[in-house]
């Protein structure tokens, strides 16, 4: 049995991806034409390669159908629960830095701490009648810290995409989104709280405790090898 | 399956037995509830806790407990004084790997009257005695009550006790509004300095002007609790002496006389505090009249404070007696306040309690 390597299929997280094994005598590609997800590992043997999109990568993963794969650290936290108990991680890759953090409209000059967004948010219930709503694509992670910090009178809004918009949009009051520069939220006039860190995250080289091991050691050990992982 | 089934039935036929002495009405509420009524309630928390699903438009909750379905029903169609008893499962989320049922069973009594609490109180921790027999538990009381009344004796803003009955079902945050109302005051104003010199000089709405108004919440909105932080750091501090009296009654343990001697030491010299302190008395008074002895029972001030449910006076709980691993065999309490919350401003007396017979069976051995 071959050890199976999943990597995100497009974009940016890809390339820095191969480039990062490639610094590394691992070199990725693509079996046959540019639309084959599958793909082949030079350098080690009984390793094979499968493209997949970044976000199916976790479950995946957890599910034990990969055996190592590289994603970002918010997205298994998000969508993995103990995801510890069935993930290592192998390695931090050092790209695909992002922030998920809590950002409310920059003119709130009365909210600066998550405390202020607290009490903002039970005013608001008062004088609105109803939760004061957070946008974010990351509800687990962000209801944790929420409750962590003792946030009532709050209510998390699904959103798949341009978070930072819902407010201006007004089907939200307040985001929590992933941001590496802070601009996009500069942009949509909106301002990250202090302490509203929730997670910092980068792509990362996971394993798999959940995948069939049997007959894969050997091509781990000599992946880990050439990584610099031991 | 089998044999367990048929004790477990058993069980449930003779709890009911007993519940259902009292003439109180059977009721079957729909397990299927309203998310939004819920979420409402008990906040985004209970996502975490209860499993929500959708038809067309609208979020459903699996009800995660009987107490708002029953108040629900009650608050359509009840008349009063009005006495329920229901059976039936409820359904909880549970972490990843988690042991605990997702599924169980409820057996459980309440009572919607006015009048003196303290027999209704005795009444529901009576019966739900009677139903446990002679299972091995140990009884443990409490009153939320306390809190809120020794939030109210606090010689202070109407603002600040707000917050703090606001999150007094949040031990961690209250601890830490009571720490930013006291000693921390000044950590507060300093850093809010500018924003209290500019609305002292009158510009704070020139300052909110500054920036892009996105979203709902409007720009009087923030002027609005800027005068209020204004006023916040007018007032002040909490004595440390009224913060220690309030962190010493919500730490309040031990048998039930002996506890009650202690909350009514602490409660000298406030007179809203030993109001609430003549109640718990005269509760464990009924519980006596009842059969229960207050020597058998132990109290603890912030008992049930941080449950699901919405209690804002006595609770109680019947923990299996060394046997950490399992839930409590019973529970319940008192939830006025949670009437006048669904009920849209009015209300009525509410107390319940339940037993779980999974757990009662797993109990008895």
């Amino acid at each position: 049995m071959r050890l199976k390597l999943g990597v995100p299929s497009k974009g940016r997280l890809q390339e820095e991806a191969i480039a990062w094994f490639g610094a590394r005598g691992v070199v990725l590609a693509r079996a046959g034409a540019e639309r084959e997800y599958r793909g082949t590992v030079a350098g080690v043997e009984g390793v094979e390669l499968v493209l997949l999109s970044a976000a199916e990568i976790p479950g995946e993963l957890a599910a034990g159908r990969l055996h190592l794969g590289v994603t970002g650290q918010d997205l298994v936290r998000e969508e993995i629960p103990r995801w510890s108990e069935r993930l290592v991680e192998l390695a931090p890759m050092g790209f695909g830095f992002a922030d998920l953090v809590v950002a409310v409209p920059a003119f709130w000059i009365d909210v600066t701490e998550m405390s202020d967004l607290d009490a903002a948010a039970g005013e608001f219930r008062a004088r609105h009648g109803h939760r004061l709503r957070v946008a974010t694509k990351y509800q687990h992670l962000v209801r944790g810290f929420f409750e962590e910090r003792g946030v009532a009178d709050y209510q998390l809004v699904e959103s798949q995409g341009a978070t930072e918009g819902t407010v201006k949009n007004l089907t939200a009051e307040a985001v929590a989104d992933i941001t590496s520069t802070g601009s996009t939220l500069r942009d949509n006039h909106l301002r990250v709280l202090e302490d509203g860190l929730v997670l910092r995250s980068q792509a990362t080289l996971f394993l798999s405790r959940a995948a069939a091991w049997d007959g894969c050691r050997p091509a781990l050990d000599a992946l880990s090898v050439r990584l610099g992982l031991v | 399956m089998g044999p367990g089934l048929a004790r477990l039935e058993g069980e449930v036929a003779r709890v009911l037995g007993v519940l259902r002495s009292t003439g109180a009405m059977m009721v079957e509420p729909a397990a299927l509830q309203p998310a939004d009524v819920l979420l409402d309630l008990y906040g985004e928390d209970i996502r975490a806790r209860a499993f929500v699903t959708r038809d067309e438009g609208a979020e459903l909750m699996l009800r995660p407990d009987f107490t708002v379905p029953i108040v629900r029903l009650h608050m359509d169609a009840g008349a009063e004084p009005a006495r329920y008893v229901y059976c039936g499962p409820v359904w909880r989320r549970q972490d990843a790997g988690s042991t605990r049922p997702r599924e169980f069973l409820q057996a459980g009594f309440e009572v919607f009257e006015g009048g003196d609490p303290a027999a209704h109180d005795a009444e529901v921790l009576g019966l739900i005695v009677e139903a446990l027999g002679d299972a091995p538990v140990d009884l443990v009381t409490g009153d939320l009550g306390l809190a809120l009344a020794a939030i109210d004796a606090l010689e202070t803003s109407a603002a600040r006790k707000a917050a703090l009955r606001r999150h007094v079902w949040r031990p961690a945050r209250f601890r830490a509004l009571l720490r930013q109302f006291g000693e921390g005051q000044g950590r507060e104003t300093a850093r809010r300095a500018a924003l209290l010199a500019t609305e002292a000089a009158g510009r704070t709405a020139e300052w909110v002007a500054d920036g892009v108004a996105v979203g709902l919440r409007a720009p009087e909105d923030v002027a609005a609790r800027v005068a209020h932080l204004a006023e916040e750091a007018a007032t002040p501090p909490l004595a440390a002496a009224d913060v220690a009296r309030i962190e010493a009654v919500l730490a309040v343990k031990g048998d039930a006389p002996v506890a009650l001697a202690e909350l009514r030491r602490l409660a000298g010299g406030a007179p809203g505090l030993a109001a609430a302190v003549d109640r718990v008395e005269a509760r464990l008074a009924a519980f006596s009249a009842r059969g229960i002895a207050p020597e058998a029972l132990r109290f603890e001030a912030s008992f049930g404070r941080t449950s699901l449910e919405y209690y804002d006076g006595m609770v109680f709980g019947a923990l299996p007696r060394g046997r950490a691993d399992l839930p409590p065999v019973a529970s319940g309490g008192r939830y006025d306040a949670l009437t006048r919350v669904l009920g849209g401003g009015s209300g009525i007396p509410a107390v319940g309690g339940i037993i779980r017979p999974e757990v009662l069976v797993a109990v008895c051995g």
